[in-house]
């Protein structure tokens, strides 16, 4: 059991070789990046950004980060993309230390956590490099900047005035949500439900339903709030499944056209709605933008021009003049509206 | 049959071993592991750009403390033939009892002991399902993996706790004061003292590949086979309650799905250092270097900017060579054996009729 002869030797050593020759090919490779990473800042600045998504193969950060790279290219810095395969508290914590290892400048990161990885980033942040947090924050002590892609109040306004422009600022409308507890969608639609109340009184609110973020059980409350109010004009649906879900039963439905959809959605799973007219306008913050914002951030970081108070303003590209507000929080914008003329650009 | 065997004992006249010390010492599996081992840190060091930086070790250390330690007990499972795949639900549970336990205002040792003896009894189980009951291990720990998961999410839904007190975060995560070693190398390099001693230096450790080898013949041989098994689960619960709280403060999250899928780490670990799935075979430091080399490798293929998808490919690929080449070396010697056996069965039966 426990002899070993010649031929065991061999296929060990033949494993070994393997192992060795594939760690020496990737390593030699990468190790080109890495040095043209930290002597590529002619200013002496490290402009050596990582973005960290929540996972790989998602296509909302594959977008986001192209928008990051885009950016960093035009200011002439090295972008890398890290990240785990799913999207687990801990998972991201090796990627964030191998940035420390690596001694990146900035390091962007979409938190699937935000309190597990928050030691991990300040000890990256120890060792120098600068942390933005975008699309899902930290704890604020946990991260130099984060990047929000909408505020609730931003969100709120832009469905109400989607479904106002859409039916004529008058009629009844219904709420198609996710679960009755979950916490964004009932902020939001405590928000709309103010902006409605004082700004759009001829709207009428009659129903909010909750269709679970389940897809089959938003296609039949949409169904059931068809048959209960056959005067409805309208349907909000702040989330991308009970949108898809509703407009999947409209489009087959007599009420095509007739009732109109707004809420937040992807493009990927709202296109075929938009061009077959059962959806007009939709809107979501757009991810490029958000990835582009990050980037311009963390060089405005790196290179000193910030340091993340309240009142500090950088230069984000095409984007234009940025200002940190409260909490070390930078805002995108207003929510960008999605629809037949520019639904095309996106792929997410 | 005991009382006669001094007067009995013959004198041997064949040699104790066919090979001599430094070959069975040098030529084995676990050597071989150990010596990829430092072929990837060589070449690492040579190569990838950052590796040599202290924070390496810390980080790789820390890290793989959680595997390092739940890989001990499972050893010693494994060479009895069983498996325990709750180890990382159990790490979930205790982590949740630890939070719920410290935001309910228990002193933080207190609540971790607490853990820990939830992780105990959750080893009851498996051990009284598995030895008791006699029900598979396989299928029992799949059962209990879903349901220690389940309570642990149940418990917490989908919040986390986050507050631990920093005196005990901190000493989770406090290098061994001017090393770039991780403290919890010390409980950990306790622990693998006393189950490697366990498991190679005491009759019981012996047992367990007697086990491994064969259970009804080891049962015949005064083994109590149920209750050595008992034991190694109680064992394996336990070590994975201590993970369990050091994961928590580790990451200073208490959560349901935390160490999701380490089980999974483990067992290839524990079969990559060279325990044979089927029993009965297995060394300890072969274990560690096994664990260490996925690690390292994982460590240094991330900074060398290799994703995380090619990563997988390739430690898949080394335990699937590692696992082949075993059996297929395997088969090649009993193919030597059988060839040596015709051999000598040809001349002793031309040599009758003469």
């Amino acid at each position: 059991m426990f002899t070993h002869d010649r031929k065991r030797r061999l296929g060990v050593s033949i494993t070994a070789l393997a192992v060795g020759a594939a760690l020496a090919l990737t390593g030699c490779s990468a190790g080109g990046g890495g040095d043209a990473g930290s002597s590529d800042g002619a200013s002496d600045a490290n402009l050596a950004i990582t973005f960290l998504p929540k996972n790989l193969g998602n296509p909302y950060f594959d977008t986001s980060n192209a928008g990051g790279e885009e950016a960093i290219k035009e200011f002439g810095g090295t972008y890398a993309e890290v990240g785990p395969a799913e999207a687990s508290p801990t998972s991201q914590v090796t990627f964030i230390q191998t940035a420390a290892q690596q001694g990146v400048g900035g390091l962007v990161v979409s938190a699937n956590d935000p309190e597990a990885i928050c030691d991990a980033l300040n000890e990256a942040r120890d060792a120098g490099v600068k942390v933005v947090t975008f699309d899902s924050d930290t704890n604020p002590d946990c991260r130099d900047l984060f990047i929000n892609q909408a505020t609730a109040e931003g969100i709120a306004k832009s469905q109400v005035d989607l479904i106002a422009e859409q039916i004529g600022d008058a009629g009844q409308v219904a709420i198609l949500s996710a679960s009755a507890n979950a916490t964004n969608q009932n902020a939001w639609i405590e928000l709309m439900k103010t902006d409605l109340a004082d700004n759009h009184p001829n709207i009428e609110l009659v129903e909010t339903v909750y269709g679970d973020d389940d897809d089959q059980t938003s296609f039949d409350k949409t169904a059931a709030l068809l048959q209960t109010y056959p005067d409805l004009k309208g349907i909000i649906s702040p989330t991308t499944v009970g949108i898809s879900a509703a407009a999947r039963y409209l489009s087959t439905s007599e009420y095509k056209g007739k009732v109109a959809l707004t809420g937040l959605g992807t493009p990927n799973q709202m296109r075929e709605y938009v061009k077959d007219g059962t959806v007009t306008a939709f809107a979501l913050w757009n991810p490029a933008d958000l990835g582009y914002l990050a980037a311009y951030a963390t060089k405005a970081l790196i290179e000193g021009d910030i340091t993340g108070k309240e009142g500090d303003t950088f230069d984000a590209g095409k984007l234009g003049e940025y200002e940190v507000g409260a909490d070390s929080v930078v805002l995108l914008g207003d929510p960008y509206v999605f629809n037949a003329d520019n639904i095309d650009d996106f792929d997410f | 049959m005991t009382t006669t065997a001094p007067e009995t004992r013959t004198v041997r006249t064949y040699r104790a071993h066919a090979h001599p010390a430094w070959r069975r010492i040098l030529l084995t599996r676990e050597m071989a592991v150990i010596a990829l081992l430092v072929v990837v840190i060589a070449v690492a060091l040579a190569v990838v750009p950052n590796f040599d930086s202290p924070l390496t070790v810390t980080y790789l250390l820390r890290d793989l403390a959680p595997i390092l330690l739940i890989a001990l007990p499972m050893t010693l499972i494994i060479i009895t033939e069983e498996i325990d795949l709750s180890v990382a639900s159990i790490v979930g549970l205790t982590s949740v009892m630890t939070g719920i336990l410290t935001q309910a205002g228990w002193d933080f040792p207190v609540a971790a002991v607490a853990a820990i003896l939830v992780g105990t009894v959750a080893g009851v189980i498996n051990g009284f399902l598995v030895t008791v009951v006699g029900l598979p291990s396989l299928a029992v720990t799949i059962g209990t993996l879903a349901l220690f998961r389940g309570i642990a999410v149940g418990l917490l839904g989908t919040t986390a706790i986050t507050d631990f007190p920093e005196f005990w975060s901190d000493l989770a995560k406090d290098n061994i004061p001017g090393t770039p070693i991780p403290g919890i190398m010390i409980p950990f390099v306790v622990l693998a003292i006393v189950f490697a001693v366990l498991l190679h230096f005491t009759p019981f450790g012996r047992s367990l590949y007697a086990i491994g080898l064969n259970k009804e013949a080891a049962a015949f041989s005064g083994v109590d086979v149920g209750r050595t098994k008992f034991l190694l689960f109680v064992l394996s619960g336990t070590v994975s309650g201590f993970a369990g709280v050091y994961f928590t403060l580790l990451y200073s999250n208490a959560r349901g799905d935390n160490a999701t899928g380490l089980e999974l780490s483990v067992i290839a670990a524990v079969l990559l250092g060279g325990v044979s799935i089927f029993g009965g075979r297995g060394a300890l430091h072969g274990v560690i270097a096994g664990v260490l080399l996925i690690g390292t490798l994982g460590s240094a293929l991330r900074l060398a900017g290799v994703t995380s998808d090619i990563i997988n490919v390739i430690t898949g690929v080394l335990l699937v060579l590692s696992v082949v080449s075993a059996s297929f070396l395997a088969w090649l010697r009993s193919r030597r054996i059988s060839a040596i056996g015709r051999k000598k069965g040809r001349t002793s039966s031309a040599a009758e009729p003469i």
